[in-house]
């Protein structure tokens, strides 16, 4: 079966996705409000985060329907954005470094 | 379970899935990508887009790193008292959970849409433009409480001076978007209500829109989690 008409899916699988959404939002907002703190904290956040980009990802923009080629050609290259953060927390690092021991008191 | 694709000369061929789907769909004498063109170049836009904001959160969490002040407190900044209750970062909350609203009006005003209901579709369409205008009503708010306590591109009260700047950019350039989301939502529902794309028999246009909207609310997600909450 090609979807020639478009995307076309159960209203309900939105619904759950949406009620989903606002639950790991939910969870966000309570790991600021908790005053949970350190890599506890960010580890959270990160989870909740990349769960919630998900789900709008492959259910809201439909790439869990979309053909391979598509979706290699649309998530592919923003992972060499990961090798750009690692790049500027080294270099960041090294910053900070050489602040502490020219400009530091 | 293979699709069956038309050809240029119009015939019908089967065409594999899985990785042999990749190299067949590239190489053979058809599109690439078994989406209309509209959708195709959206998509290609929203990689762009992801480069600009991830850029810019690459140079924020730089300048965060290597500040040797310390970061003002997030939570404490974006704080309101309601009602003599001091409540942390409850104005992002809220405006998180607006845009994730917008987005769930916004994917059944797709699915209405592929329905053929031109009615549904213009109503849902509106009600996601009106929500984005209310996160942008909020987000004219929060900039002008922290303008009016003194944080400026340059400098702030609250500690590192590269607060200011990086928030003004990140959020400033995101407003922007949900800005020109409302304008072109608004205009996408207008044609769907005087039934533009029901003459044609196609709502492909309002999944294209949708695209851009969730896209503003999933550049939100990494704004909400990275900026505020970290």
């Amino acid at each position: 079966m090609a979807h020639a008409e478009g995307q076309q899916h159960p209203i309900k699988i939105y619904l759950w996705i949406w009620l989903l959404l606002f639950v790991l939002s939910a969870f966000s907002y309570m790991v600021d409000y908790l005053h949970i703190q350190g890599y506890l904290r960010w580890t959270l956040i990160l989870i909740f985060m990349f769960l919630k980009a998900g789900l709008i990802v492959s259910v809201f923009m439909h790439m869990a329907w979309e053909r391979l080629a598509l979706v290699y050609a649309i998530l592919v290259p923003p992972l060499c954005l990961f090798v750009l953060v690692g790049l500027m927390a080294t270099e960041a690092d090294y910053t900070f470094l050489t602040r502490l021991a020219f400009f530091a008191k | 379970m293979a699709q069956e694709v038309l050809t240029n000369t119009g015939e019908s061929i089967a065409v594999p899935d899985g990785l042999a789907g990749v190299a067949s769909d590239w190489s053979a004498d058809k599109e690439a990508f078994g989406v209309p063109w509209g959708k195709a170049m959206m998509w290609i836009f929203l990689v762009s887009d992801t480069f600009i904001f991830a850029s810019f959160l690459t140079g924020y969490m730089t300048v965060r790193m290597s500040t040797t002040v310390p970061w003002p407190n997030t939570s404490e900044v974006f704080a309101l008292t309601i009602a003599g209750q001091h409540i942390p970062l409850v104005l992002i909350a809220i405006m998180t959970f607006v845009l994730i609203t917008s987005s769930g009006t916004m994917a059944m005003a797709v699915n209405f849409g592929y329905r053929g209901d031109r009615k549904k579709t213009a109503m849902l369409m509106m009600a996601t433009a009106v929500l984005g205008a209310m996160f942008v009503s909020m987000q004219a708010f929060e900039w002008t409480k922290l303008i009016l306590e003194g944080v400026r591109p340059w400098g702030n009260p609250f500690g590192a001076a590269q607060f200011g700047s990086t928030f003004f950019m990140i959020t400033g350039f995101h407003g922007l978007h949900v800005s020109v989301g409302v304008i072109y939502l608004s205009i996408v529902a207008f044609k769907v209500w005087r039934g533009d794309y029901a003459r044609k028999g196609n709502y492909q246009i309002v999944e294209i829109t949708g695209l851009y909207w969730h896209f503003v609310d999933l550049v939100w997600i990494f704004i909400f989690a990275l900026f505020y909450l970290w």
